[in-house]
C-alpha cells in the first residue's frame, strides 16, 4: 500500500497510527537486528507522536499529507531533543538544539519519526562503511554494503522498515545506495530543500531527498518538504505546490538522452545491457531516445574531489572540543586539546578528507586547485546545458556496479570513490537526479537506472521516473 | 615625521562595531555588556547544522560608511571564510570579506592633506575570552557574530599624530553617520597599525611591523611613537626589521613580539558557500546616499566660511554632530542672524554649555538647555537687554530648572538698567561719596575709572548697562572739572 492510501485509511477511521506503527515495529526491530539501519531508535517518542496524532483525529483534525506514516531520517539531521551523530564519535552524544527545517515540515504533515538512521561518517563514503556505530547492512544481501553515505535511510525502505525516509546527497549519497537496496532515492534541484539543520558536508553540493518504495510516494514527501526557507540564503522557491501530480501526468512526450560517458569503461556488463534495455522499451512506449555526450565527465569526480573536500575542512573545523562533542579526556593545552580531539573523534576517511581540502585551500595551491575545480564545474553547466537543448531527460546507470561485498573496497579509497562517478555531475551543476530500480542482476542484487532533468525541472525528473517505473512493474 | 634620514610609512586597519539591532548573521541582539552567554543561539555558538543570514540593516550600515568615506559601493560583493582555530571563534572560520569587498577606494581629508582608504569589507566579530584562574580559560559568545566594518588605510600616513588625527576624523564620520559608536575602550572601534620606515625620498616601503592591542587614540600614537624608535634603533645599527605581529603593552610602554611572519596564519580564504553574492541595487545605494547627513569637514567648512567662525570654534562645535545640530537648531532662531550674534551663539555652546556639561563629566545633552532658550538667551545679551554678567547667572538658573531665559529675568526683574536719568542718579552717588578716588582720576590716573564702574555695579546689583555706566562717569566728572 502506498502512502496514499495509507493515510486515507487512517483518515477514514480504518486504522489508527498507533496500529500502523505498531505494524511496522517488529520489522523495524528485526532490521535493526539484522542490518543495522539506525544509529537511534526513536520508537517510544514514535509511539507517544501516533498517540498523539490519534487523538488529535478524534478531535477532528486530521490534516497531514503524511498523517501517520512511519518514516526514518538520516542522523545528520537536528532533531530536538534526539541525538545527531553524523555517523562520527566526535558528535556520539551530541543532543539536537533544534529541529532542521525539512524535518519540521515531515512532522507538521503527520509522519512519526522512528529513528534516525545509520550513515558514512560525516556523509563521507559510498558503502556505509565509515560509520562509527559499524555499517548497516544490504537487506538484499546483508553481507553486502547497502551503498552510501544515507546507507540506512536507503536499507530502511527497501526493508520496509518504514514507509519513506530522509538523505543527503553530496555526490551520489541518495541515488547511489538507492540503486543498490533497489529503491527510489531522488536528489532535488540545489536549493530547493532547506539545508538548515542538515549538518554540513560540503555546502554547496549538500542537498536534502526522499527514499521511498515507488515514485509517488518520493514526489509526496518531496512535496512535503520542499519550499523557499529564510534560515536558508542558498535556498529557492520550487514554484510549485504539487509534485505528485506529475507522477500521473499522462502522454507527455520526452525525448531521453543516454551519454555516452556514461556507458563506457568501468561499467559493468549487466547494468550496461540493463540500461540499454530501459532505452529500447521507453522507445517502444513512444519516447525518443537519443545518444548525447558530455565531454567534460571525466573531469567530475577530479572536481569533486577538490571542491567536496575544501568545503568539508571549514565546515568539520567547529569540531574541537571546546564547545560540544568529543573532547581528549586530558590535554596539556588548547593546541594538543584540538590535535588529539580531532586525532581521536574523527574516522581516517573524514581526516584524508580535511587534509586534501585544507590543501587545495592552502596559500599557493588555491588557484590551481579549488578555483580551477569550481571552473570545471561552471563548464560542466555549460555541457549540460548544451545537452539539454537537446534532450528533456538524461538516463544513465546510477552506479557502475551493484551492491559490493563489505569490506571489498575499504582499502582503496579511489576505486570507493569511482562509485559515484555517474552521480556527482548532478551535484556539482545543482541538478536534480533521481533513482528508479530496473530490476536485479543475475545475483539478485538490484540495479538502479538515473534520470536527471534540467536546473529546476524536478516535475518533469518525476514524470520520467515514472515512465521507468512502469516499465518494471 | 622624520628623523635619522628615516620616514615613516603607516597603514591603518580599523574595526568598528556596526550598530544594529541584531548580530550579523542570526537575529540574535547586538547587546554590549549582557550577561555572558545570553544573547546566543545555535547559529551564533556554531552548532551543526546551522547556516547564516545576513543582516540587511548591517549591510546597509556598510554601504553608508563606505559612502560617507567616499568609497566606491560594489553593486556585487561576495563573502568569504576565513579560517583559523581559536576557542572565540566558535565555527574556527569568520565570514568575512576577501577578493570583493563591500566598499573600496574612499579617503578622509585631514585639512589638506587626503588620506586614502584601500577598502571597506562586512565581517562578524568572535567571542570574549575571559581567563579567569591560571589554568581555565572562559568564552562569552554573546559578541560573536557581532557586525564589523574593517576600514583599511593605504599606508599613506606619515606620522603618529597624523595617524591619530586620522583616527579622530574616522570616528567621527562614522558617528556622524550614526554607523557606529566608536568606543575604544567598549572595544566597539579597534586598530591595528602597520608602520615601516625607509629612506628618505626611497620609494619602496621598507620592511614592516603590525602593532596590535592598543584600546586608545593615545595609546596608538604611543606605540607607533615607541615603534618607530625601536626601527630608527634597528636600522640605525645596521639591522633589518623582522616582519612580524607586535603587541603594545600600555604599562609597559613598549611593544613585543607576538609572532612572526612565518608563524603567521594562512586563513585559506574561499567564497562562503553558505551565502550568495552579495547585491546591492543602484537604487539602493542612491537611498542610502540620500540618507548620509552632512558631514563634520562640510560643517567646519560652512561655519568657517559663512558664519565666520573660527576655525577653533568650528571644530569644537562640529566634534559631535548632536553638537553641531544644537548649534545650527539655534542658530536658525537667533533674531539677529549677525555675525557678531552667531560668535555669540558659539561662544555660549562651547564656553558655557560644553563647559558645564564636561565639568559634570556627561556628555553632550541638547535637553539642558534647549537650542530656542539658548538663541533666546543669547539674543537678549546681543540686544543689550542683559549684560554678559548677567546671562552667566541666568544661564545658571535655565542649566538647572530649565526654564527660558525670558521667565528668568520676569521672575527676578533681571532686567539690565539703560534708562539714563536712573543710571546718571547712581553715578552721581558714587561719584559724591569717593572724593579720593575722583580725585586720583582727575591727576590723570585713569585705571581707577574702574573701581567707580564696578561701585556703580554693585549699588544696581549688576543691572546696570556697563557702556552706559562708564560713559556717564567720565561725563559726570569731566564736567566737575
Amino acid at each position: 500500500m502506498n502512502i496514499k492510501d495509507t493515510v486515507s485509511k487512517i483518515k477514514s477511521g480504518k486504522q489508527s497510527c498507533r496500529e500502523l506503527l505498531d505494524e511496522y515495529i517488529p520489522v523495524i526491530l528485526d532490521g535493526q537486528e539484522k542490518l543495522n539501519t539506525y544509529i537511534t531508535l526513536l520508537l517510544d517518542s514514535a509511539k507517544e507522536r501516533a498517540e498523539s496524532l490519534d487523538a488529535r483525529i478524534a478531535a477532528g483534525d486530521s490534516s497531514g499529507d503524511l498523517l501517520g506514516i512511519p518514516v526514518a531520517i538520516k542522523d545528520n539531521m537536528m532533531l530536538s531533543g534526539t541525538r545527531t551523530t553524523c555517523g562520527s564519535k566526535i558528535l556520539e552524544n551530541y543532543i539536537s538544539p533544534y529541529t532542521a527545517t525539512a524535518v519540521g515540515k515531515l512532522i507538521d504533515a503527520g509522519a512519526v519519526i522512528v529513528g534516525k538512521t545509520n550513515m558514512d561518517e560525516f556523509a563521507m563514503g559510498s558503502s556505509g562503511e565509515t560509520s562509527f556505530f559499524g555499517p548497516a547492512r544490504n537487506p538484499n544481501d546483508p553481507d553486502r554494503i547497502p551503498g552510501g553515505s544515507s546507507s540506512g535511510s536507503a536499507a530502511c525502505v527497501a526493508d520496509s522498515q518504514v514507509m519513506g525516509s530522509l538523505g543527503s546527497d553530496t555526490g551520489g549519497s541518495i541515488r547511489q545506495p538507492a540503486a543498490m537496496c533497489g529503491v527510489v532515492g531522488m536528489k532535488p534541484t540545489y536549493g530547493y530543500v532547506s539545508r538548515y539543520g542538515l549538518v554540513a558536508f560540503a555546502s554547496s553540493l549538500d542537498q536534502i531527498g526522499p527514499f521511498a518504495s515507488n515514485v509517488e510516494d518520493a514526489a509526496r514527501i518531496f512535496t512535503v518538504i520542499a519550499g523557499f526557507d529564510e534560515k536558508d540564503s542558498t535556498s529557492i522557491a520550487p514554484g510549485e505546490s504539487d509534485f505528485v501530480r506529475w507522477v500521473h501526468e499522462k502522454g507527455m512526450k520526452l525525448k531521453i538522452g543516454i551519454p555516452r560517458e556514461y556507458m563506457g569503461g568501468g561499467l559493468s556488463g549487466e547494468i550496461h545491457n540493463r540500461i540499454a534495455d530501459t532505452a529500447r522499451r521507453l522507445e517502444r512506449s513512444g519516447f525518443e531516445i537519443k545518444d548525447i555526450s558530455l565531454p567534460l565527465t571525466k573531469y567530475a569526480v577530479a572536481a569533486y574531489y577538490i571542491v567536496a573536500p575544501a568545503e568539508a575542512s571549514a565546515n568539520l573545523a567547529r569540531y574541537d572540543g571546546v564547545k560540544y562533542g568529543y573532547r581528549t579526556p586530558s590535554p596539556d593545552d588548547l593546541l594538543e586539546e584540538y590535535k588529539v580531539s580531532r586525532q581521536e573523534g574523527f574516522g581516517d576517511e573524514v581526516k584524508r578528507r580535511i587534509m586534501i581540502g585544507t590543501y587545495a585551500l592552502s596559500s599557493g595551491y588555491y588557484d590551481a586547485y579549488y578555483l580551477k575545480a569550481q571552473r570545471v564545474r561552471r563548464l560542466m553547466e555549460r555541457d549540460f546545458q548544451e545537452a539539454f537543448g537537446d534532450v528533456d531527460i538524461i538516463l544513465s546507470p546510477t552506479s557502475p556496479t551493484t551492491a559490493f561485498k563489505l569490506g571489498e573496497k575499504t582499502q582503496d579509497p579511489l576505486q570507493m570513490y569511482l562509485s559515484d562517478i555517474y552521480t556527482i555531475s548532478c551535484n556539482l551543476v545543482g541538478l536534480p537526479g533521481i533513482n528508479v530500480p530496473v530490476g536485479k542482476d543475475s545475483a539478485g542484487l538490484p540495479i538502479g537506472a538515473q534520470l536527471i532533468a534540467p536546473w529546476r525541472c524536478d516535475g518533469k525528473l518525476l514524470y520520467a521516473a515514472r515512465q521507468v517505473e512502469k516499465i518494471y512493474e | 615625521m622624520n628623523s635619522g634620514g628615516y620616514e615613516t610609512v603607516i597603514g591603518l586597519e580599523v574595526h568598528v562595531h556596526l550598530k544594529t539591532q541584531t548580530k550579523m548573521f542570526c537575529r540574535c541582539r547586538n547587546l554590549f555588556g549582557a550577561q555572558p552567554n545570553t544573547h546566543v543561539c545555535p547559529v551564533c555558538t556554531g552548532q551543526p547544522g546551522v547556516l547564516p543570514v545576513a543582516n540587511g540593516k548591517a549591510i546597509e550600515q556598510a554601504a553608508r560608511a563606505g559612502l560617507a568615506l567616499g568609497c566606491r559601493i560594489n553593486s556585487e560583493s561576495v563573502f568569504a571564510r576565513k579560517q583559523y582555530f581559536y576557542p572565540d571563534l566558535p565555527k574556527n572560520y569568520q565570514i568575512s570579506q576577501y577578493e570583493r569587498p563591500i566598499a573600496e577606494k574612499g579617503h578622509i581629508m585631514l585639512g589638506d592633506r587626503k588620506i586614502n582608504i584601500t577598502r571597506a569589507h562586512l565581517e562578524e566579530d568572535a567571542g570574549k575570552l575571559i581567563h579567569a584562574e591560571s589554568d581555565v580559560s572562559l568564552v562569552d559568545y554573546n559578541r560573536t557574530g557581532t557586525p564589523l566594518l574593517e576600514i583599511v588605510s593605504e599606508p599613506e600616513i606619515d606620522s603618529p599624530q597624523e595617524a591619530a588625527e586620522y583616527l579622530k576624523e574616522l570616528r567621527q564620520v562614522l558617528r556622524y553617520c550614526g554607523i557606529s559608536d566608536c568606543d575604544m575602550e567598549k572595544g566597539s572601534m579597534r586598530c591595528d597599525a602597520n608602520v615601516s620606515l625607509r629612506k628618505k625620498g626611497s620609494k619602496e616601503l621598507g620592511v614592516k611591523t603590525e602593532l596590535k592591542n592598543m584600546n586608545s587614540f593615545k595609546a596608538v600614537e604611543k606605540a607607533l611613537e615607541y615603534e618607530i624608535k625601536r626601527q630608527e634603533k634597528v636600522l640605525g645599527e645596521g639591522g633589518r626589521i623582522t616582519q612580524e605581529t607586535r603587541l603594545w603593552n600600555e604599562d609597559k610602554g613598549t611593544t613585543r613580539s607576538m609572532r612572526s611572519k612565518e608563524e603567521a596564519h594562512d586563513y585559506r580564504y574561499f567564497p562562503e558557500p553558505d551565502l550568495p553574492r552579495l547585491v546591492i541595487e543602484a537604487e539602493k545605494i542612491k537611498s542610502i546616499r540620500d540618507s548620509i547627513p552632512e558631514l563634520p569637514a562640510a560643517r567646519r567648512r560652512r561655519y568657517i566660511v559663512q558664519t565666520g567662525l573660527s576655525e577653533y570654534d568650528a571644530g569644537v562645535l562640529t566634534q559631535e554632530k548632536e553638537i553641531s545640530d544644537y548649534f545650527d537648531a539655534a542658530c536658525g532662531m537667533l533674531g539677529d542672524k549677525s555675525s557678531e550674534n552667531i560668535k555669540k551663539l558659539a561662544n555660549w555652546i562651547t564656553v558655557e554649555l560644553l563647559g558645564k556639561l564636561n565639568a559634570e563629566g556627561s556628555g553632550f545633552r541638547e535637553d539642558v538647555i534647549s537650542p530656542p532658550h539658548m538663541a533666546e538667551l543669547v539674543g537678549y545679551i546681543g540686544a543689550g537687554t542683559i549684560s554678559g554678567k548677567m546671562g552667566k547667572d541666568i544661564f545658571e538658573i535655565m542649566y538647572n530648572k530649565g526654564v527660558s531665559p525670558g521667565e528668568v529675568i520676569r521672575e527676578k526683574g533681571l532686567k539690565q538698567i539703560t534708562d539714563g536719568d536712573q543710571i546718571s542718579a547712581v553715578c552721581r552717588e558714587v561719584i559724591e561719596s569717593s572724593p579720593d578716588i575722583v580725585d586720583k582720576y582727575m591727576q590723570g590716573k585713569d585705571g581707577v575709572l574702574g573701581v567707580l564702574v564696578g561701585n556703580v555695579m554693585k549699588k544696581t546689583r549688576g543691572q546696570a548697562n556697563p557702556a552706559m555706566v562708564n560713559a556717564k562717569l567720565r561725563e559726570l566728572m569731566g564736567r566737575r572739572q
